[in-house]
């Protein structure tokens, strides 16, 4: 049933949950078509795993268009592939060579535990933004959505930090496992635009509090993330944090 | 006409039957509110809206998602945008406009209130979602920007660039987390709900495993709300995310809900087509592309040429040809047939020869003259316009350009898109009153997931309207209704035997799978119900196709529970095992949408029976003996009785679908 003609050697991180160490295993698939997505190779090596009677790979993946965040492979050491602003759903095949040795692995971070193979636990990027990812308003206290003017260029600056998918590749990229990246696009979105002025300050302040808390690394400004980032999330959202993160906490000293 | 239906609609004129009766329906006090539980399970838009709008107003509430966050729910991944009456534009839209522009869009098939009520808060949604900071598109002005959509004649949608539904889902989410940070909302992500818990008749609570231990909960509430989306994987390929399904509305279909009008499927025209066997979904190219593109096959059979090389005369418009009133905008029913028409007669393109061209050359073209115009350069170069166009292109489109190319290897900037009809959303789904409730008492159902709204063919822009409508303003208000009849209803204890009982159904039938041992996986079963589907069930459907249909679905069924292979264990992170419960879940599915394509002896909407259809190909409706809701009862494997909803049009005229 091979469509196509390329051979590859696959190494992949299999580890059978979060208790025990895991290892790299080595994979030959055969018949790969340059057409295919990673993924879709990915469904070709499971099915013959499972003719074999083995386990087959697990993985995060969901809308496969490079929009939901869930893919999250670590692919010959960079966070989704060697391409840069595709995610690991949207890398197709054609970007390898036939004979191509790919290392696949999980993202590895403190704050991001394998929960079994390619797939780990990122739920520490929701409880950030449970401490103060948004704006507190309530359903029907909203004023009529033209009330407010917003000028284009802020509003697209804002659009920009918030296409952030929350997959996590800034920290699988980090040599500090941090999660700046992330959390800086969306305090930016939310400073950006006048619905998040009210909460400005003590949003800064609480999303960095929660992100130390959950054991991220610090930003030395390396800048891997932006390079590695799906969505190019830029890294005036970092310079931008900083800001709002000194300006409110010195704020919040005086006061 | 059937007694055990009542869609419970208020009385009144169709413009204030919302108004009154929300102004009138039982409350629940804020001390009350604290002690009654419910149970949202789902996070897209209709779930996240639900979900923290019930607990801002003092619910205690528990959402369910199977994704590893709730922002990973499907909505996540549309694309084009939503509407609302807004008439920001001043080109003549209204509540009324959107009502019927609604009605009509569905052919006929949809309930008035409903719909009326939809578009009624169609401009509140908006103004929520700016006030949680969505950044939606934006003119020069500083005001909010629209585009138009299919089946319309006003520019109604609002828009985030190609990602509304993700900008759209990220606001209902942060909504969501705020109570969850809060305490008020309990988030369970990576747990698939497996059962609805039903004590006395009523809902009372559902059966979930957590996806990561694999360990089987218990989880009471004194209302159970169903957000859990559409069921479009029943045809393996779809636009939909891989692991959208139908296992929470089947369960509650197997427990006495009805399930509504199951065959209405929408095939949307624009997708990119299938390239191989290995094809594990389908890509959508956002409908609003038609905004702009132009569809055209070659006038020549079997034309080798490439797209650029076609000259325009020997190109065929056949959207613009045979609906000069629409165009390339007309309904996506329509667009979707005309396509399969003009493959089937030997017009396709592509090496499939399954695919007609979407093309932006003139699009760019124009674009750039109008840049050109507001920069003030009055002699710009054919070179200097492309350039400028293709930079317009890219600020509305861009991230479906980058899309497309990334898939496909081609340059849509330079050479025509090609495209094709996919699966794409299900109008149908369990069946629900004007209070989004099902015919079980105190179970919910909300956003795709309920058979609503959009009748037999849904416009464009208007899921994302109304999941979060159901979400936002209308479920916090319908749900007094029966709440305020259950605050003296206490905690029920999750030993409860009901909750025993159906604990031990799911285990079972996790054994079973684990246990059969065959040697088929769950995907090639997926693969194999997926052609049956979409060869039978699909665009164009006849008598014969689903009578065989439902023979080779029942086949597969007995053997998928003899011959199933599930690798792994009960106890550990295992996606085969949740595949194996979707795929089961499915198959039992399509057999009703076959048998619901076969009552149904007319076209329709997204319903196309080949055996009805005029000279010219377009659908025919029989308003004589089809006008209702088909709401099926399930009575046991394989059996089924219908129940009819008749559907009552007071206030529009109906009329033969025309876009011509
Ligand atoms: C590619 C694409 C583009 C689209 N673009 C548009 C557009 O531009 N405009 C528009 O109006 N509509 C669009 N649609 C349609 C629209 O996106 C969906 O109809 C809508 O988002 C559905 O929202 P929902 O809240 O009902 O369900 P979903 O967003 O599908 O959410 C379902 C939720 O239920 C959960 N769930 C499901 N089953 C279970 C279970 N058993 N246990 C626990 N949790 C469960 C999931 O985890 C998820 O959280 C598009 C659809 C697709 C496929
Ligand atoms: S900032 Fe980029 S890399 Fe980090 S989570 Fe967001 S999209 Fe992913
Ligand atoms: S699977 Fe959704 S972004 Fe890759």
């Amino acid at each position: 049933m091979s469509e196509g003609n390329m051979n590859l050697t696959l190494k992949v991180w299999r580890q059978k949950n979060a208790k025990v160490n895991g290892s790299l295993e080595t994979y030959q698939v055969n018949g790969i078509s340059e057409d295919m997505s990673f993924l879709e190779m990915f469904d070709v090596l499971n099915e013959r795993l499972v003719s074999e009677e083995k386990e087959p790979i697990a993985f995060d993946h969901d809308c496969r268009e490079g929009i939901c965040g869930a893919c999250s492979m670590y692919i010959n050491g960079r966070p989704h592939g060697p391409l840069e602003a595709v995610t690991t759903c949207q890398l197709h095949m054609r970007s390898f060579k036939d004979g191509d040795t790919i290392v696949v692995e999980p993202w590895r971070a403190t704050a991001f535990p394998v929960v079994k193979d390619l797939v780990v636990d990122r739920a520490a990027f929701d409880r950030i933004i449970a401490a103060g990812g948004y704006v507190s308003v309530n359903t029907g206290n909203a004023q009529d959505g033209n009330a407010i003017p917003i000028p284009k260029e802020e509003a697209d600056k804002a659009f920009a930090a918030a296409a952030c998918i929350g997959c996590g590749a800034c920290v699988a990229a980090c040599k500090n496992a941090s999660a700046m990246l992330f959390v800086s696009a969306k305090v930016s979105q939310l400073a950006l635009l006048p619905q998040g002025q009210p909460e400005r300050e003590e949003r800064a302040i609480k999303m960095v509090a929660q992100m130390d808390a959950e054991g991220f690394g610090n930003c030395t400004n390396t800048g891997a993330c932006a390079i590695e980032c799906p969505k190019e999330i830029s890294l005036e959202n970092i310079a931008r944090l900083n800001r709002e993160y000194l300006g409110s906490s010195i704020a919040s000293t005086v006061a | 006409m059937s007694e055990k239906i009542n869609a419970k609609i208020p009385e009144g004129s169709i413009s204030e039957k919302w108004t009154k009766y929300r102004s009138t329906v039982p409350l629940v006090n804020p001390a009350n509110k604290r002690s009654i539980e419910i149970i949202v399970v789902g996070t897209g838009l209709a779930g996240a809206a639900a979900a923290a709008t019930l607990a801002e107003m003092g619910y205690k509430v528990k959402a369910f998602c199977f994704q590893d966050s709730p922002r990973r729910a499907h909505s996540i991944a549309a694309q084009g945008g939503i509407n609302a009456a807004k008439n920001y534009q001043n080109d003549g839209d209204s509540v009324y406009r959107l009502f019927y522009d609604t009605i009509k869009g569905g052919d006929y098939r949809a309930r008035e209130a409903n719909v009326h009520r939809l578009a009624e808060v169609s401009g509140n949604i908006i103004d929520q979602c700016v006030a949680q900071g969505v950044p939606f598109a934006r003119e020069y002005g500083g005001l909010l920007s629209n585009r138009s959509f299919g089946g319309t004649q006003v520019q109604r949608t609002f828009y985030a660039a190609g990602q509304t539904g993700q900008q759209l889902l990220l606001g209902a989410y942060s909504g969501l987390e705020r109570q969850v940070g809060i305490g008020t909302v309990t988030m369970y992500s990576r747990h698939e709900m497996l059962e609805v818990v039903v004590i006395d008749g009523k809902a009372r609570g559902i059966i979930a495993r957590n996806l990561i231990t694999g360990a089987i909960e218990r989880h009471f509430g004194h209302a159970v709300l169903l957000c859990t989306g559409g069921y479009g994987n029943v045809f393996y390929l779809s636009t939909n995310a891989m692991g959208s399904n139908v296992t929470a509305a089947w369960k509650a279909h197997k427990q006495g809900a009805y399930f509504g009008n199951p065959c209405f499927t929408q095939i949307h025209p624009t997708c990119i087509p299938v390239s191989g066997d290995h094809q594990s979904k389908l890509t959508l190219m956002s409908e609003s592309l038609r905004n702009d593109g132009r569809i055209w096959v070659p006038k020549q059979k079997d034309d080798k040429r490439a797209a650029n090389d076609i000259p325009e005369e020997e190109r065929d418009y056949y959207l613009e040809r045979r609906y000069p009133a629409f165009g390339n905008l007309v309904p996506r029913d329509i667009a979707s047939r005309a396509a399969k028409e003009r493959c089937d007669a030997g017009y396709g393109v592509g090496t499939s020869k399954m695919a007609v061209y979407l093309d932006y050359a003139y699009a760019i073209e124009r674009y750039g003259k109008i840049e050109a115009n507001k920069r003030g350069l009055h002699n710009a170069s054919k070179e200097e316009i492309i350039v400028m166009g293709k930079a317009v292109v890219k600020e509305k489109y861009g991230n479906l350009f980058d899309m497309y190319k990334q898939i496909t290897g081609e340059d849509p900037y330079e050479v025509p898109m090609r495209i094709y009809p996919a699966v794409h959303y299900t109008m149908g789904g369990l069946w629900v009153d004007y209070n989004l409730m099902t015919n079980v008492p105190g179970l919910y159902a909300l956003g795709e997931a309920n058979f609503s709204d959009h009748g037999a063919n849904r416009l464009g822009a208007s899921a994302l309207m109304q999941g979060l409508a159901d979400g936002y303003f209308v479920i916090p208000y319908t749900i007094g209704a029966y709440l305020s009849g259950e605050i003296r209803t206490k905690a029920i204890p999750t030993d409860h035997p009901a909750f025993v009982e159906a604990e031990n159904k799911v285990k079972e039938r996790i054994n079973k799978f684990l246990t059969i041992k065959g040697k088929q996986s769950p995907e090639s079963f997926h693969k194999r119900l997926g052609k049956i589907m979409w060869d039978k069930c699909g665009m164009a459907r006849n008598a014969q196709g689903l009578t065989e249909a439902i023979e080779e679905i029942r086949a597969l069924k007995k053997e998928f529970w003899s011959d199933l292979r599930v690798m792994g264990d009960a106890d550990e992170f295992n996606p085969e095992l949740d595949k194996a419960g979707r795929v089961a879940d499915f198959i039992e599915l399509g057999e009703l949408m076959c048998l619901d394509a076969l009552n149904r002896n007319e076209s329709c909407g997204g319903h196309f029976r080949e055996e009805y259809q005029t000279e010219e190909g377009e659908a025919m409706r029989d308003d004589e003996n089809y006008m209702y809701v088909a709401a099926w009862e399930y009575e046991g494997d394989s059996q089924w009785t219908l129940n009819k909803e008749p559907l009552i049009y007071e206030n529009i005229k109906i009329a033969q679908r025309s876009y011509k």
